[in-house]
């Protein structure tokens, strides 16, 4: 019998993922992690203690077997660990590259109460990537449901919510308003955290599954969603748009040219490849000194795609200090290396003219942390007369976003006071048969939470059209009508 | 069948044509007032276009395009009857509201007359007393006449030059139409933001209601950029969510017109680029057809 691992004779230091040198990196949209090596990945997998109590799988917001998998990858059985991966995380190689781990499986590691934890996304997104490369995928056989289901919007909520139920054996069209499906994770999240290719590859698997994506359909103008629930004929719909529209600051100058929202950057560069123009024909002429204001994982990348499209200078402005900073701690850090200089408690009062409508520079504040508010968050105030200019060109708002009007203009859809769809606690809107989850519904958050709201909208879809979720199964004996295969895992099944 | 293909398309003159798609379903949805956003191919560019008409019938959608930079003139050479455009996605914006205005003055600049059209059909099938301005730079340039007068109860032509109707801009059709009538409840005009601008001081000092349709820079038109920003009265509004209808009195015309001029550079930019490719494409062909026929 193999002699039981300890903290002691486990390796001591988490493996190192290599990354381009951040001098590089900064100016090139390569994957600035470049992904571990199978060594990388045994090493790594060494450090699991396989602890019996397994606090990790409850830190998942999807309750992956995480020392399942990572113990496939110990017996180097690639395929096992993507098999057991795969029972519960529809896109592994996404999800290993931007859940934020260090809050979620990783902050809960046994080995992180005396060293590093184990490096799960990391070990997630190798097996990911594998199965890209191999061509793997895990197609079921899916009996079918005779349900048809629609989802709006293909972004992280939507997909997840549509692998569900087409696993399910639900007939299952997911409706994009771009001309490519993705949502966030195309128009957002840019190519040197997740390449659009990973992306491309699980959308492809999803596919496989039969969902059908239908691009270019802006619902709600183009039908609504009565008319799904009615003369279209879904059984069920999922509402998963997204937060959208973007908030400006409501300053002096807002409107200037030069004054942009870092949905519209990001949407620029990443999905119509402005970065590419002329060959591409969407320009986004980027400053030569950029301040990005907020401190979100949406301002990292609006600051990491500016100095990639050639700014000289890039600023964070924010209004708050680095402890508050809601953006994930590698990602402030991996804009640090790269030369992003931060202005931490600093406020913009007003944008300045450069007296041909374009933008000359910025009037900031400094301020001070007062008492907390009723997020527990210090509050900050202005200090008075601390007020000095700042020499900038072009001016990225990445400070939140509001809930996006279109499903509320048109449809009867019950909505909170701040516009966002508002549901009960398993995510069923007040329409009859349709539910909603992700930003729509919580406002901004993480690709994590979208997903995990993406699954629980299933589940509820499901109960609601009488399909037994296959996450309990029952095994009552010869006439199971329902339940899991396990030789197939994970779907639902008719015994004749 | 491929999707969104062009089933009719029609030349009022050099820079100006007309595209007809076949898209059922929005040509089902579609309203007077609303737009689309289109690419031309994979690597275009995403271009808001009025809907200028639509025939729940035949399961199509007009729209009326001037070539004025890369994406309108390359369209202009490839949008030829039996192809298709790479995306299509609508309608888009809140449909303009048909008021109960009982005469009412539908004015269309140049190629704003396109989608003036449906609204003005729109006004004379509930009953109101429909005059229609139209403005173009000259009678050459002029389209859609015979259609619109069908729908009006006065038709009012101004070109620049005098060549066809009165000569003057159509602020000076406005002018003539309300000295005719002192009753008019609603002027909606539709046309470049200069010619809106326009209507707009024409008619503030009578406090006739203007209805005017913005053209921002759009990308998505969905409301998640913020890029079609307009200022109307204290409040921002996004273009392609909140409108692309605002009351004319309440619009910042000047902050359209700057941010209009976004891209100047970049657009001049785009359509070198692709002439010159052009230049060398049919160069290309040039020297291998020379080369062809030395072989023969």
């Amino acid at each position: 019998m193999a002699k039981k691992k300890t903290i002691r004779t486990i390796p001591q230091e988490r493996t190192p993922m290599p990354e381009q040198p951040a001098a590089v990196r900064a100016r090139n949209f390569e994957e600035v992690a470049c992904g571990y090596h199978p060594d990388d990945a045994l090493r790594e997998s060494e450090r699991c203690l396989m602890c019996p109590d397994q606090p990790c799988v409850s830190g998942c917001p999807v309750g992956i077997n995480i020392p399942g998998f990572i113990q496939k990858i110990n017996q180097k059985d690639l395929r096992g660990a993507y098999d057991i991966l795969t029972e519960t995380s529809l896109l592994p190689a996404i999800c290993g590259r931007v859940c934020p781990q260090e809050n979620q499986c990783e902050g809960k590691c046994t080995v992180g109460d005396s060293l590093e934890p184990v490096a799960i996304g990391r070990l997630e997104r190798f097996v990911g990537d594998t199965a890209i490369r191999e061509g793997w995928a895990n197609i079921p056989y899916i009996e079918p449901s005779g349900f048809k289901v629609g989802i709006i919007g293909s972004g992280p909520a939507g997909m997840a919510c549509a692998a569900d139920m087409a696993k399910a054996g639900c007939d299952v069209t997911v409706f994009e308003a771009f001309h490519q499906p993705g949502g966030v994770l195309k128009y957002g999240i840019p190519d040197f955290r997740l390449p659009n290719s990973v992306i491309d590859a699980e959308i492809n698997n999803l596919r496989k599954l039969g969902v059908k994506f239908q691009c270019n359909t802006l619902v709600g103008r183009l039908f609504t969603v009565e008319q799904m629930t009615t003369e279209m004929g879904f059984d069920a719909v999922f509402v998963g748009v997204g937060a959208g529209y973007p908030t400006m600051l409501g300053i002096p100058g807002d409107s200037l040219n030069g004054v942009l929202s870092a949905n519209e950057l990001l949407t620029r560069c990443n999905l119509m490849r402005a970065k590419e123009f002329p060959n591409f024909d969407t320009p986004q002429p980027i400053g030569k000194r950029v301040a990005v204001v907020g401190a979100g994982n949406t301002a990292m990348d609006a600051m990491r795609v500016s100095l990639r499209l050639g700014a000289e200078k890039v600023y964070c402005i924010y209004r708050r200090s680095r402890k508050e900073a809601p953006a994930r701690a590698e990602e402030v850090h991996h804009a640090e290396e790269e030369g992003v200089e931060f202005h931490w408690l600093t406020n913009p009062v007003a944008v300045l003219d450069n007296g041909s409508g374009g933008v000359r520079g910025m009037r900031c504040v400094r301020m001070e942390l007062g008492e907390p508010d009723e997020s527990g968050r210090r509050r900050p105030v202005p200090v008075p007369g601390s007020e000095f200019d700042f020499e900038v060109d072009l001016i990225v708002y990445a400070i939140g976003t509001n809930a996006n009007p279109i499903m509320g203009q048109t449809s009867k859809l019950k909505l909170n006071k701040w516009g966002y769809i508002d549901t009960d606690a398993n995510l069923a809107t007040s329409m009859a048969g349709v539910f909603a989850g992700g930003d729509i519904v919580t406002g901004a958050a993480t690709v994590i939470m979208a997903m995990g709201a993406g699954r629980k909208a299933a589940a509820s879809m499901k109960a609601y059209l009488g399909i037994r979720d296959p996450q309990h199964p029952y095994h009552s004996g010869e006439d199971t009508l329902f339940g899991i295969d396990l030789a197939e895992k994970n779907f639902v099944r008719v015994r004749a | 069948m491929p999707d969104f293909e062009i089933v009719t398309r029609e030349d009022f003159s050099d820079v100006t044509y007309l595209l007809e798609v076949r898209h059922p379903l929005m040509a089902k949805a579609a309203k007077p007032g609303q737009f689309v956003i289109v690419m031309l191919h994979e690597n275009g560019e995403r271009i808001p276009l009025t809907i200028a008409d639509f025939d729940r019938e035949k399961g199509t959608i007009t729209l009326v395009i001037q070539a004025v930079g890369k994406t309108t003139r390359q369209m202009q050479q490839e949008c030829q009857v039996g192809t298709s455009l790479y995306a299509l996605v609508g309608p888009m914006g809140i449909p303009s509201p048909v008021s109960h205005a009982k005469k009412v003055v539908c004015v269309g600049g140049g190629l704003g007359v396109a989608p003036i059209y449906p609204q003005a059909r729109a006004f004379k099938e509930a009953g109101a007393y429909v005059i229609g301005v139209v403005g173009f730079r000259n009678k050459d340039l002029v389209f859609w006449d015979k259609k619109f007068r069908a729908v009006c109860d006065e038709f009012i032509i101004c070109t620049d030059d005098g060549s066809a109707g009165i000569k003057g801009l159509v602020t000076a059709g406005i002018a003539q139409a309300v000295e005719k009538h002192a009753d008019i409840d609603e002027v909606i005009a539709i046309g470049p933001p200069i010619m809106m601008k326009g209507c707009a001081e024409a008619t503030r000092p009578l406090k006739i209601k203007t209805m005017v349709s913005l053209n921002p820079v759009m990308v998505d038109g969905t409301g998640m950029c913020g890029g079609c920003r307009v200022k109307i009265g204290d409040q921002v509004k996004f273009a392609c969510v909140d409108g692309p209808d605002f009351d004319g009195h309440l619009v910042d015309f000047d902050d359209l017109l700057m941010r209009l001029r976004r891209y100047t550079k970049e657009e001049r930019m785009a359509l070198d680029h692709w002439e010159h490719e052009k230049g060398c494409r049919l160069q290309k062909k040039i020297s291998s057809a020379v080369k062809e026929s030395a072989r023969k």
